[in-house]
């Protein structure tokens, strides 16, 4: 008898308020055998203010995070224009196979739904969303997520301590311990300097040498790398 | 309960019968008889793969449960297949209200399709799972796809995604892969992995960088790895 009220006016406004302020309940999980993600940034926004653009340069802030895991440039981004977010739902690393769940209400006008964060351990992988259409009829909604490359590093797959800022070359982190060290590094260009889906990371078999301090058994992954449930209320 | 009802009915219409009034036979027996309601599926699978034999594909109908969850530990019966590619456990799943295998493993390329009757469709799942046998413990399925609001002849189709059961590390070392590549072990209790089940990473083989590995580059596959159609048929 109680929830009849609540079914209603859920009811009421999904017809009368379509495609405006919505009340969203997010579940995302990291479907990775190996990599760690870095704090999340989920922003619901209007059909501009965008995380991402595939095919464009990387902006510095979505640089930023993509290097070294830093969300306060695409925070101030958001902020200033206007966009519904979350921040850090994990409180920290959101660690290979384990779900963080958040709630975000959204303005009139902020119809986008964009997530970023950054995979551990990559020189600039990150996994994202852009601009899903957050549906006007109530429902879960399942959405699989790829990695994508920010185009801003060369993947060196070298673990240096200290080199999560932009345009400091290196992985800051492998959060699971398991890379080796005194890689001679996989390549030193990125020849495409735009947003694009990671070509993966290569990896060896050698922790104490080889071209990459990454393990090529636990490092790689295929797509897609997150699974987001969206539930419109 | 169906069974003794129609026990009654029978034994009902014999004494009618002995009494000689034949008129009134058909009306007697007939009503009251209770059809039994049998509702048919077909799985068909497709191994997308390029060099994956798929183990015997084990189908099951079922109204709750789940054969694995991505972030929890492999079930028993889950790393018995996916390691080995012996399904005889999670056919036996005690959720199981109905259940079907393939009899024999499915190469790249090839489709098989199984059969599932059930009595009920209220709240009807169907779920499946197969192991890539030329790897550690990779397998491949669908998890309690909804199929109660398939009309007859309706289809389902969906594409699906190596998983790692979490259970083997991927060592792809000589002796650890029971399919055509190795002939190797298959199951073994012990669990050396990180003990959830996750998305497969992908096999590395000796031809891109793993020097032990027994793989070779045939061995490679990405998602997705099978296609499945599932089609009420009654």
């Amino acid at each position: 008898m109680k929830a009849l009220p609540l079914t209603l006016f859920a009811a009421c406004a999904v017809t009368s308020l379509a495609s405006q302020a919505a009340e969203l309940d997010i579940k995302l999980t990291n479907l990775t055998q190996g990599l760690h993600f870095t704090p999340i940034l989920i922003t619901a926004h209007n059909s501009d203010s965008k995380l991402f653009s595939v095919a464009m340069p990387a902006s510095t802030a979505l640089q930023t995070m993509a290097e070294g895991g830093n969300l306060e440039p695409l925070m101030t981004e958001a902020t200033a224009a206007n966009s519904d977010m979350v921040a850090n739902p994990a409180e920290g690393l959101l660690a290979p196979a384990s779900s963080t769940m958040a709630s975000l209400s959204t303005k009139d006008g902020n119809n986008y739904l964009s997530l970023t964060a950054m995979l551990l351990p990559t020189n600039d992988g990150f996994v994202g969303l852009d601009s899903w259409m957050i549906p006007a009829e109530a429902g879960t909604y399942t959405i699989y997520l790829n990695a994508y490359d920010a185009g801003t590093e060369a993947n060196d797959e070298l673990v240096v301590e200290g080199s999560g800022m932009p345009g400091t070359p290196g992985i800051p982190a492998a959060p699971g311990g398991n890379a080796g060290m005194n890689g001679s590094g996989v390549t030193s260009s990125e020849t495409n300097m735009m947003v694009h889906i990671h070509p993966g990371n290569l990896g060896d078999d050698d922790l104490e040498a080889g071209m990459s301090d990454l393990d090529n058994t636990v490092h790689r992954w295929l797509n897609p790398v997150a699974m987001l449930t969206v539930t419109v209320k | 309960m169906r069974f003794s009802k129609s026990l009654i009915i029978l034994v009902l219409s014999a004494s009618l019968a002995a009494c000689g009034d034949s008129d009134n036979d058909e009306v007697e027996v007939t009503d009251p008889v209770m059809p039994v309601m049998s509702y048919e599926f077909t799985v068909q699978v497709t191994n997308l793969t390029n060099a994956q034999p798929l183990s015997p594909i084990a189908a099951i109908a079922h109204s709750e449960g789940m054969l694995w969850q991505i972030g929890e530990p492999a079930s028993a019966a889950l790393e018995l297949m996916a390691e080995g590619g012996d399904n005889s456990e999670l056919l036996a799943t005690d959720f199981a209200m109905a259940s079907s295998s393939a009899e024999s493993p499915l190469p790249p390329g090839e489709q098989v399709t199984l059969m599932l009757s059930t009595e009920q469709l209220d709240s009807l799942k169907i779920s499946l799972a197969t192991m890539l046998v030329n790897t550690n413990d990779a397998f491949t399925g669908l998890n309690a796809i909804d199929v109660s609001s398939l009309a007859v002849n309706e289809s389902l189709s969906r594409t699906s995604f190596a998983y790692d059961a979490g259970t083997e590390a991927n060592s792809e070392a000589q002796g650890t892969i029971p399919g055509p590549a190795d002939s190797g072990e298959g199951y073994n209790e012990m669990r050396d992995d990180i003990n959830r089940v996750a998305m497969h990473p992908g096999v590395v083989s000796q031809d891109d960088g793993l020097t032990n590995s027994v793989l070779t580059s045939q061995h490679k596959f990405d998602n997705p790895v099978a296609r499945i159609t599932i089609t009420r048929t009654q």
